[in-house]
């Protein structure tokens, strides 16, 4: 029996450990296909697909074993501006189509890309389990709280009182912090970044691409059309920076505008079994959190501390551990007991008990 | 019902034998009786000693209903015979009711003269209070028309297990093995297999399979010594076609036909399933064989398993899904996926009892429409469906060939009465297998010479699409739901490409080719025509068999493709007076020939959740016989054997 410790060390970032690699230089433009882009003008999505092809090349895979799987939305459309494989499936699926593709095989780099309402409304069920199972996936969650293809209802993410076509007196249901959700489902890798802020999103995306398991990325993407300027308190204005906390493994969580010794003039603090966020001047330094992805509790707090109203939103890697994957497993059952019994299909058809006329 | 020829003397005790053709035993208990183990066995023993056999499990949805009370009783019944039979008997000669609830759910199915065995130690006031007799029915004129056996199977079991040191009511769990001693006895049954397996299943406690053995032996020696038997009766071996057989049951023919399509087609299996009644057996089955590089992945819900198996089909696997009708419409977005990606797909539907969670243990045919027409759009696939449990195997590997070959999803039918009966099962050689093998596409095929992949370019004579695999490089593409564009397969809202797709998409179903029907008409000279498919082979076989024996002709055909349709369909049906078409539906098939061939037919139909009785299906092709003007009523001479 290794321990869990060793379990940890032995797969991280062995997330791509099966998938060929190439020695050719690969550029973005080699991940473009000849397909037209055709999300609306201004559309958050132009600015993670960007990202992706500018990355995929860092990554230095054969391009023929990647392959992006999607459900219906706006954002799963992606998979047709990438040239590599791909599959746009059915509305909330893919992820269970992807767990039957990364299964049975192990050479390719799997991800699949959804929207708030195809992953947590329609597809609430998948999302969980393959979370559950950690089968090798990195999955995209493209979060723009509402629904943009079916022109403008609330989702499973927006606010409540979100005034939308089919809630003309404002929605009333409570939603979903896709974080927390995760976090629930027992994700071994879980990070929100921001579609705007390409270094960090690109971080997190290779994070989650070497991360071996299922990766859960939220990007909070913008929706210009149908609702437009959700997330503008995060990008512009004099507090956007004092509502951002990027947080990194080790580090103490600090943010907004630099303090003299150059990190940020608020902290993360414990509050009971929560955190507070406090001026970094009128706490000690050793009550300053420091972000341990691999503690469970704290990545779950830190995902508390992001309301709808975005008046905190924490942005990087909450939860980063390693256990075995339901894909890896499976494939050692298979492994083994043709190892240990391979099948003779006369054999079995006869079965122990035959009579002969 | 059962036809004597001679009798002898028995060897060991000089009692009379009397040679039979054929016996229908009951089993009847309640659920935690172990009847469906009880009949296994019993099953297995009339295998081994070579006799024909087809069997009926009868069990509650409930896992353990109420003890003592009606919903509790479980039943098996078990046909054999020393000749080809076609179903498990309509009704029992022999009825072993192990409790008075099981006595009162299936006594008015004994005919007259009919062999009643009942443990009378569960006669008690209370256990027939629970089933609302008054007074003991075995001391009344109920059961006066019969020949009644009294036996205390549980204290005579915990008699023969006193030395065992096992407490009374652990002993006393054994009578179902002391009842199977005892007709072991009376039908001249070889024990060995017995001993044998009762060793296997209990190996890991040698107290409980030492016990069993005792009460089965105890069983026999009773039979033996008891004068109350005098009599025993020996059914000889049938003369089957010449090879090697073993018994089977649907569930495992139908696993045994995926691995072997795997095997064949040199591909991986992949398994996506959710358990669901009556086809979790399949997934258990499957989950045994990782030997043969077969996955099965226990999903989160229906949609998942199929999404899983559409998935690992993309990457090169045999994608394979099992459920039950309730089960068939949550994938039915999926399998139109599958339509519109074109790609392999087997999706396994045993049905059952129907609507909504109906009767999730009893069987039905009443999937038929859902299976061709319940997506949105238009989205055929081929339907094709096995007649007995052992034609599973078959058409498992039929049904993965065509999905392979035309890269389409395809639906099998099984039923609850194949999933759990079983029969004699001739072992087919497995070079004689089809080969199913594949070729990946692997390079670049547009026409326009560009060196791009088109996925939508279609091979000529199937109509079938490139399967070119992720890892092959060049060929990256993207498929989807949405539209494609003929050839290239880029997405396409164009509606003149959308007609030719949807024409493109049916044309290549419809062209599959199946095999022609052949008429069953042993005389040719038959005026009308039965009409079947699936299940239903065994009692319109039967019934077919009884109208000729009476003298009067009639043809059958039965389909194992429902769609596409045998090409000679159309002409067959033409040429009869009268069609009838029985099913366990309210006349699907009916429905989809009459719509199709604008020829009419009689839809016979029964809903009950059993299996059609050969006597019942008689009677009705006998009254249609009837109907016929005289000069179309020719005579033959029957062979004297019924089934
Ligand atoms: S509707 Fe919104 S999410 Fe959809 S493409 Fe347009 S801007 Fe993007």
């Amino acid at each position: 029996m290794t321990t869990a410790a060793e379990q940890r060390e032995g797969t991280v970032g062995l997330g791509l450990a099966d998938v060929p690699t190439t020695d050719d230089p690969q550029k973005a433009k080699d991940f473009t296909s000849d397909q037209e882009v055709r999300w609306c003008p201004g559309c958050g999505d132009y600015a993670v697909l960007a990202a992706v092809r500018g990355f995929l090349p860092d990554l230095g895979l054969r391009r023929e074993n990647i392959v992006f799987v999607s459900g219906i939305g706006c954002s799963s459309r992606f998979p047709y501006y990438l040239d590599t494989y791909g599959m746009h499936s059915i509305h909330g699926r893919a992820p269970a189509i992807a767990t039957g593709l990364a299964t049975s095989r192990p050479d390719l780099s799997v991800w699949v890309v959804t929207g708030d309402g195809d992953a947590l409304s329609i597809g609430g069920n998948h999302l969980i389990h393959a979370l559950r199972r950690n089968v090798n996936l990195t999955i995209l969650l493209f979060n723009n709280r509402i629904y943009g293809l079916t022109k403008g209802q609330y989702s499973p993410t927006s606010e409540v009182g979100k005034v939308t076509k089919s809630t003309p007196m404002g929605s009333v249901d409570h939603p979903f912090n896709p974080v927390s959700v995760a976090l629930g489902a027992e994700a071994t890798f879980v990070a929100r970044a921001l579609d705007s802020d390409r270094r960090s999103l690109t971080e997190v995306l290779r994070a989650a691409a070497e991360h071996r398991g299922t990766s859960l990325v939220e990007i909070f993407q913008d929706c210009p059309i149908f609702n437009d300027g959700t997330f503008d308190v995060l990008r512009k204005g004099d507090d956007a920076e004092s509502r951002l906390i990027p947080v990194t493994h080790g580090e103490p969580i600090r943010f907004g505008p630099a303090d003299e010794d150059g990190a940020g003039s608020y902290a993360v603090v414990r509050d009971g079994f929560g955190l507070a966020v406090a001026k970094t001047d009128d706490v000690a330094e050793r009550d300053i959190v420091v972000h341990d992805a691999t503690d469970h509790a704290l990545a779950f707090v830190l995902s508390r501390l992001s309301d709808q109203d975005l008046n905190h939103t924490v942005t990087g890697v909450f939860r980063s551990v390693s256990r075995p994957t339901y894909d890896d497993a499976v494939r050692a059952q298979v492994d083994q007991a043709r190892n240990d019994k391979p099948g003779d299909l006369q054999a079995l058809l006869r079965g122990k008990d035959t009579w002969t006329v | 019902m059962t036809s004597e020829t001679t009798t002898s003397q028995r060897a060991d005790s000089g009692e009379e034998i009397r040679q039979l053709q054929r016996v229908v035993i009951r089993f009847a208990g309640d659920s935690g009786d172990g009847m469906q183990l009880t009949g296994d066995r019993f099953t297995s023993e009339a295998a081994a000693f070579g006799n024909d056999l087809a069997t009926l499990p009868n069990f509650p949805a409930e896992i353990r209903a109420p003890q003592g009370t009606l919903p509790g009783v479980s039943s098996f019944q078990l046909h054999f015979a020393d000749f080809d039979i076609l179903t498990p008997g309509d009704r029992p000669d022999v009825l072993v009711a192990m409790n008075p609830a099981a006595l009162k759910a299936n006594i008015t199915d004994l005919p007259a003269g009919g062999i009643l065995i009942v443990n009378t130690d569960e006669f008690t006031k209370r256990n027939l209070g629970k089933v609302g007799y008054d007074d003991n029915p075995l001391d009344g004129d109920d059961v006066a028309s019969f020949q009644v056996h009294e036996v205390a199977m549980a204290q005579l079991t915990r008699g023969a297990l006193e030395e065992t040191g096992l407490s009374k009511k652990e002993a006393e769990r054994a009578k179902n093995m002391f009842a199977l001693g005892l007709l072991s006895w009376m039908y001249h049954r070889p024990t060995d297999g017995t001993e044998r397996a009762l060793n296997e299943k209990f190996a890991k406690r040698p107290e409980l399979a030492e016990a069993n053995i005792l009460a089965f032996r105890a069983g026999w020696n009773y039979g033996e010594t008891t004068e109350a038997f005098a009599v025993s009766y020996e059914v000889a071996p049938a003369k089957l076609e010449q090879g090697t057989y073993r018994q089977i049951t649907g569930n495992a023919a139908l696993a045994y036909g995926i691995v072997a399509a795997g095997q064949r087609s040199g591909l991986p299996v992949f398994l996506g399933s959710y358990p669901i009644t009556p086809a979790s057996d399949v997934l258990h089955e499957l989950s045994q064989h990782k030997g043969f590089d077969v996955t099965s992945f226990q999903a989160e819900d229906e949609i998942a398993g199929v999404g899983a198996a559409l998935g690992a089909s993309f990457g090169g696997a045999l994608g394979v899904t099992t459920t039950s009708g309730p089960g068939l419409g949550l994938k039915a977005e999926t399998i139109g996926l599958g339509v519109a990606l074109e790609l392999p797909l087997l999706v396994v539907d045993v049905q059952r009892g129907g609507p909504s969670t109906g009767l999730p243990t009893k069987t039905e045919q009443t999937d038929l429409l859902q299976a061709m027409f319940g997506r949105n759009g238009e989205s055929p696939v081929p339907v094709i469906a096995p007649q007995s449990p052992g034609d599973a195997f078959g058409t498992a590997l039929d049904a993965a060939r065509i999905a392979l070959t035309y890269r389409t999803p395809v639906l099998l039918l099984s039923d609850g009465s194949i999933a759990n009966g079983s029969e004699p099962w001739l072992v087919p050689d497995v070079t004689d297998l089809p080969d199913l093998s594949v070729e990946f596409t692997r390079e670049p095929n547009a026409p326009d010479g560009s060196g791009d992949f088109w996925p939508y370019l279609r091979d000529a004579e199937t109509l079938a699409r490139p399967w070119a695999v992720p890892g092959t490089a060049g060929l990256e593409h993207r498929i989807g739901g949405l539209e494609k564009a003929d050839g290239t397969g880029n997405i396409s809202y164009d509606p003149d490409n959308h007609d030719k797709m949807v024409r493109l998409r049916q044309g290549k179903i419809d062209g599959i080719p199946v095999p022609d029907v052949v008429v069953d008409d042993p005389s040719g000279h038959a005026d009308v025509l039965v009409i079947g498919w699936g299940s239903t082979y065994g009692p319109i076989g039967a019934a077919c068999r009884r109208v000729r024996n009476a003298g009067r002709d009639v043809a059958a055909v039965h389909l194992r493709h429902l769609n596409p349709l045998p090409a000679n369909l159309g002409d067959v049906l033409g040429r009869y007076r009268a069609v009838v078409c029985p099913e366990m539906n309210l006349g699907q098939l009916a429905m989809l020939l009459r719509a199709r061939y604008l020829v009419d037919m009689m839809s016979y139909t029964k809903v009950a959740g059993l299996p059609f009785k050969a006597e019942e299906l008689a009677d009705v092709l006998t009254n249609v016989l009837a109907d016929m003007p005289a000069d179309t009523v020719k005579s033959n001479t029957g062979n004297g054997v019924q089934a």
